[in-house]
C-alpha cells in the first residue's frame, strides 16, 4: 500500500440527527506516529475513528492524505487497517483465512499471500492455532488475530477502537506491551481510541483529549500528565482532587486560592483571572502525609476510608472544614487517624472554573468515590 | 428456580433431581406434551397402522398400488415441480429485501407490515384475488391487451402458474420474516471489518454475509417447502386439479373423501411425509457443511 508522509483532518465534523458527535476536529498525523484519541464515553473519539476509516460519512470537513482528498472514498479504497472493539473476526473462517483476508481482497499472488500470512502469524505468535476457528480461541488470542489481520497488508494507517477493553486486567497489560512492540517493529502509523488514560499515556507519542465532541488538548504524554489544559482534562488524566475555590491573589504563574476555608498556593494554568472562580486540581499521589517540616499548603484531616493497594494505600480524608481529599500514601494509616496533609505548590494546579461547568459535576468529581 | 419454598429444606433425592434439571418447572411442559401426543403422535401412528391394513391384499399392497399407477405416482413429481421452485423463489426473493431492511430506518415498521400482510389473507382470499387480477378478463390481461403487448389473454390461472403465484404470495412473508431474523443475527461489524480489509460490497456479501446466512436460508427453505408441498386449496381454486396441478394432497383427499378408502389415503399421506423428509434431509445435510455457530449479532 502506498504510504503517506502526512494525514490531515481538516474541520472534521459529524452530527447524528441534531446531535453533534464530533465538532471541527483538526489534526495532522505524521507518518509513523502513534496517536491516541482519549476521552470518556460519548466524547466523539469512536466517531472520529469511524470517520477516518470511512465507515461514517462526514457532516463537514475533509481528510487529506498528503495532497489527496480521501474522505469521499469508501472504506475498501482507503487501505487502512482497523481493529474493532469486538474484534469482528469472521467466525466461519480459520485464523489463517481471517488473517489472509485483506491480502486475498488485494488479489496478491498465492505465494506472496501465503508468505505474508505466515509472517503475520509468527508476529503475533499464533503458529499453533492457524487452523482453528475464532470461536475456539481465548480473548487474548482473538485480539492477536484481529491485530494480525489489520496489519498484514501493511496499511498506511492502523485504526484501533478500544482493542483492549474486552480483556481482563492481566491480559490487557500484556497486550498493551504487544501493541507497543508491534508499533516499534513495524513502524505503522496508528490511531488508537481509548477511554483509559493509563493505556493512552503508555502507548502513544501524542494524545488527543476529546470532550463532548471537541478537542480539549493535543500533546505529548508528559504534557498531558503534568499540565492538563483545563480542569476537564485534569479530571480525566487522574487528578481526582478537584476543589472549587476563588483566586485571592495572582502573581505571575503563582496563584493563591481560597477553597473551603483553606488558603492554597499553586500554579495558575489557562488564563486564570484574579478574584475569579477557580478549580484546584491535585493528583492523589501528590498529597503527602505527615511530612516533617511542611509549611506550605498544609491541612489537617481525618482519615475516613482506606483501601489496600499493595505497596500503597488509597485513602479518603476529610479536613476540618469538610473538604474531601483523595490521596495515596505508603504510610500505614487507618480510618479515624488524624493526619497532617501537604501539597507541593508546583503540583497544585489552579484552573479557571468555566461558566458552563455545572457545579454538580464538579461536586461529583471531588466528593464521590469513583 | 427450585420447587421447594425457603422454609422447607430439599430432601436428598430432590437435590439429586435438581442437579439434573428436574424440578417443578417441568410441569410447564405438560400442555405442550398433551397437544403433541393427542394431535400429532396419535393421528400419525393411527394413519401409519391404517396404511398397512388395506381393504384388499397384503400390508404393502396400497403402497404398491400407488407406485404402480402412473397417474397416482405422477402426483409426487407434480407437487415437487410446484413446491421446490416456489420455496426457492420465496427464499431467494427474501434475501435482497431482508438485506436492505436490516438495521433501523424510518418507515421500517410500515414496510414490514406491508410485506407480511399476505399471511393474514389466507389461501382462499388470495385465490380470489389472483382470479380477479390474473384471470383471462382480469386487470393484468386487460392491460396487456390494451397496450397491444399480447393478442390473446395470457393464461395465468387454472394452471401451474396460478398455484405457483398463490404459493409465492402466501409463502413469501414467512420466508422474509425468517431471513430477516437470521440476517439481523449477523454482527454488522463483520461487514464493516471486511470493508476496511478491502472488500467491496459484492465480496462482503459473497464472502462474509452469505456464508453466515446459508444455514438460515436452508432452514427457511425447508419450512417454506413444507408449506408449499402440502398445497391443497390453491391447487383446486386457481389450479387445474384434474391435470397439471393434481398434487399429492389432492390424491389423498380423493381417496379418502371421494372413494372412502381410508387405508389408501393414509398410505398416500405417509408417502407424502416421506418425500418431504427426504428433501429436508438433503437440505439439512448440505446445511451442515456450512458454519453454523454464533454469528455475533443480537440474534
Amino acid at each position: 500500500m502506498s504510504g503517506f508522509s502526512q494525514l490531515r483532518l481538516d474541520g472534521v465534523s459529524r452530527r447524528f440527527g441534531g446531535q453533534a458527535a464530533l465538532t471541527e476536529l483538526d489534526l495532522t498525523i505524521e507518518a509513523g506516529e502513534f496517536i491516541a484519541l482519549l476521552g470518556p464515553s460519548g466524547c466523539g473519539k469512536s466517531t472520529a475513528l469511524n470517520c477516518l476509516a470511512g465507515l461514517l460519512p462526514l457532516t463537514a470537513g475533509s481528510i487529506w492524505q498528503d495532497e489527496r482528498r480521501i474522505d469521499t472514498l469508501p472504506p475498501e479504497r482507503r487501505g487502512f487497517g482497523m481493529v474493532f472493539q469486538s474484534y469482528a473476526l469472521f467466525p466461519h473462517l480459520t485464523v489463517r483465512a481471517n488473517i489472509a483476508f485483506g491480502l486475498r481482497m488485494r488479489r496478491l499472488p498465492k505465494e506472496e499471500t501465503r508468505r505474508r500470512t505466515e509472517e503475520a502469524v509468527r508476529l503475533v505468535r499464533l503458529e499453533d492455532h492457524v487452523d482453528k476457528l475464532p470461536g475456539q480461541l481465548s480473548g487474548g488470542q482473538q485480539q492477536r488475530v484481529a491485530i494480525a489481520r489489520a496489519v498484514v497488508f501493511e496499511p498506511s494507517l492502523v485504526l484501533m477502537d478500544e482493542p483492549l477493553s474486552n480483556l481482563d486486567a492481566k491480559l490487557r497489560l500484556e497486550m498493551r506491551t504487544e501493541i507497543r512492540r508491534l508499533h516499534q517493529s513495524l513502524g505503522l502509523t496508528t490511531v488508537y481510541v481509548t477511554h483509559d488514560q493509563e493505556e493512552a499515556l503508555s502507548l502513544a507519542d501524542r494524545l488527543v483529549v476529546l470532550r463532548e465532541g471537541r478537542v480539549q488538548q493535543i500533546g505529548s504524554p508528559r504534557e498531558l500528565h503534568t499540565r492538563p489544559a483545563n480542569w476537564h482534562v485534569a479530571d480525566f488524566m487522574g487528578y481526582r482532587n478537584l476543589w472549587r475555590g476563588r483566586v485571592e491573589q495572582l502573581d505571575g504563574a503563582q496563584a493563591t486560592v481560597e477553597s473551603s476555608g483553606h488558603r492554597l498556593l499553586g500554579e495558575a494554568v489557562g488564563g486564570l483571572q484574579s478574584r475569579a472562580e477557580a478549580v484546584v486540581a491535585v493528583r492523589p499521589e501528590d498529597i503527602r502525609v505527615d511530612g516533617p517540616g511542611e509549611t506550605r499548603n498544609t491541612m489537617s484531616a481525618t482519615v475516613e476510608v482506606v483501601e489496600y493497594q499493595g505497596r500503597e494505600l488509597a485513602a479518603e480524608a476529610r479536613t476540618d472544614t469538610g473538604l474531601l481529599l483523595h490521596l495515596r500514601t505508603e504510610q500505614r494509616i487507618a480510618p479515624g487517624d488524624q493526619v497532617k496533609l501537604a501539597v507541593d505548590p508546583q503540583r497544585l494546579l489552579v484552573y479557571p472554573a468555566d461558566v458552563s461547568a455545572r457545579a454538580d459535576r464538579l461536586a461529583d468529581a471531588s466528593g464521590a468515590t469513583r | 428456580m427450585s420447587g421447594a419454598g425457603p422454609g422447607r429444606p430439599l430432601t436428598h433425592w430432590q437435590h439429586r433431581l435438581a442437579e439434573r434439571g428436574v424440578d417443578r418447572q417441568l410441569w410447564l411442559l405438560v400442555p405442550a406434551l398433551v397437544f403433541v401426543v393427542a394431535l400429532f403422535l396419535y393421528p400419525f401412528f393411527y394413519g401409519l397402522t391404517l396404511s398397512f391394513q388395506p381393504t384388499r391384499g397384503g400390508p404393502f399392497s396400497d403402497y404398491a398400488r400407488f407406485f404402480s399407477d402412473s397417474y397416482e405416482r405422477g402426483t409426487i413429481w407434480i407437487t415437487l415441480r410446484i413446491a421446490l421452485p416456489a420455496a426457492l423463489l420465496n427464499v431467494l426473493a427474501a434475501v435482497p429485501i431482508a438485506y436492505r431492511m436490516r438495521g433501523r430506518f424510518r418507515g421500517k415498521r410500515l414496510v414490514t407490515t406491508l410485506l407480511v400482510v399476505p399471511i393474514t389473507l389466507g389461501t382462499v382470499l388470495t385465490a380470489q384475488g389472483l382470479l380477479n387480477f390474473l384471470g383471462p378478463t382480469g386487470w393484468f390481461n386487460r392491460i396487456l391487451l390494451a397496450t397491444n403487448l399480447v393478442e390473446e389473454p395470457v393464461r395465468l390461472t387454472h394452471n401451474y402458474w396460478g398455484v405457483f403465484f398463490s404459493l409465492v404470495i402466501t409463502g413469501f412473508p414467512f420466508a422474509f420474516l425468517l431471513v430477516l431474523s437470521y440476517l439481523s443475527g449477523i454482527d454488522p461489524t463483520l461487514e464493516r471489518a471486511a470493508a476496511t480489509l478491502g472488500a467491496d460490497w459484492r465480496r462482503r456479501f459473497t464472502r462474509i454475509t452469505l456464508p453466515l446466512l446459508m444455514p438460515g436460508l436452508a432452514t427457511t427453505f425447508c419450512l417454506t417447502f413444507v408449506l408449499a408441498f402440502s398445497v391443497f386449496p390453491s391447487a383446486v381454486l386457481v389450479g387445474n386439479p384434474a391435470g397439471e396441478t393434481r398434487v399429492i394432497s389432492l390424491a389423498a383427499y380423493q381417496a379418502a373423501y371421494e372413494r372412502y378408502d381410508y387405508p389408501y389415503a393414509s398410505a398416500i399421506a405417509m408417502i407424502m411425509g416421506f418425500v418431504e423428509l427426504v428433501i429436508i434431509a438433503v437440505v439439512l445435510a448440505a446445511r451442515s457443511r456450512f458454519y453454523t455457530g454464533s454469528t455475533g449479532g443480537k440474534g
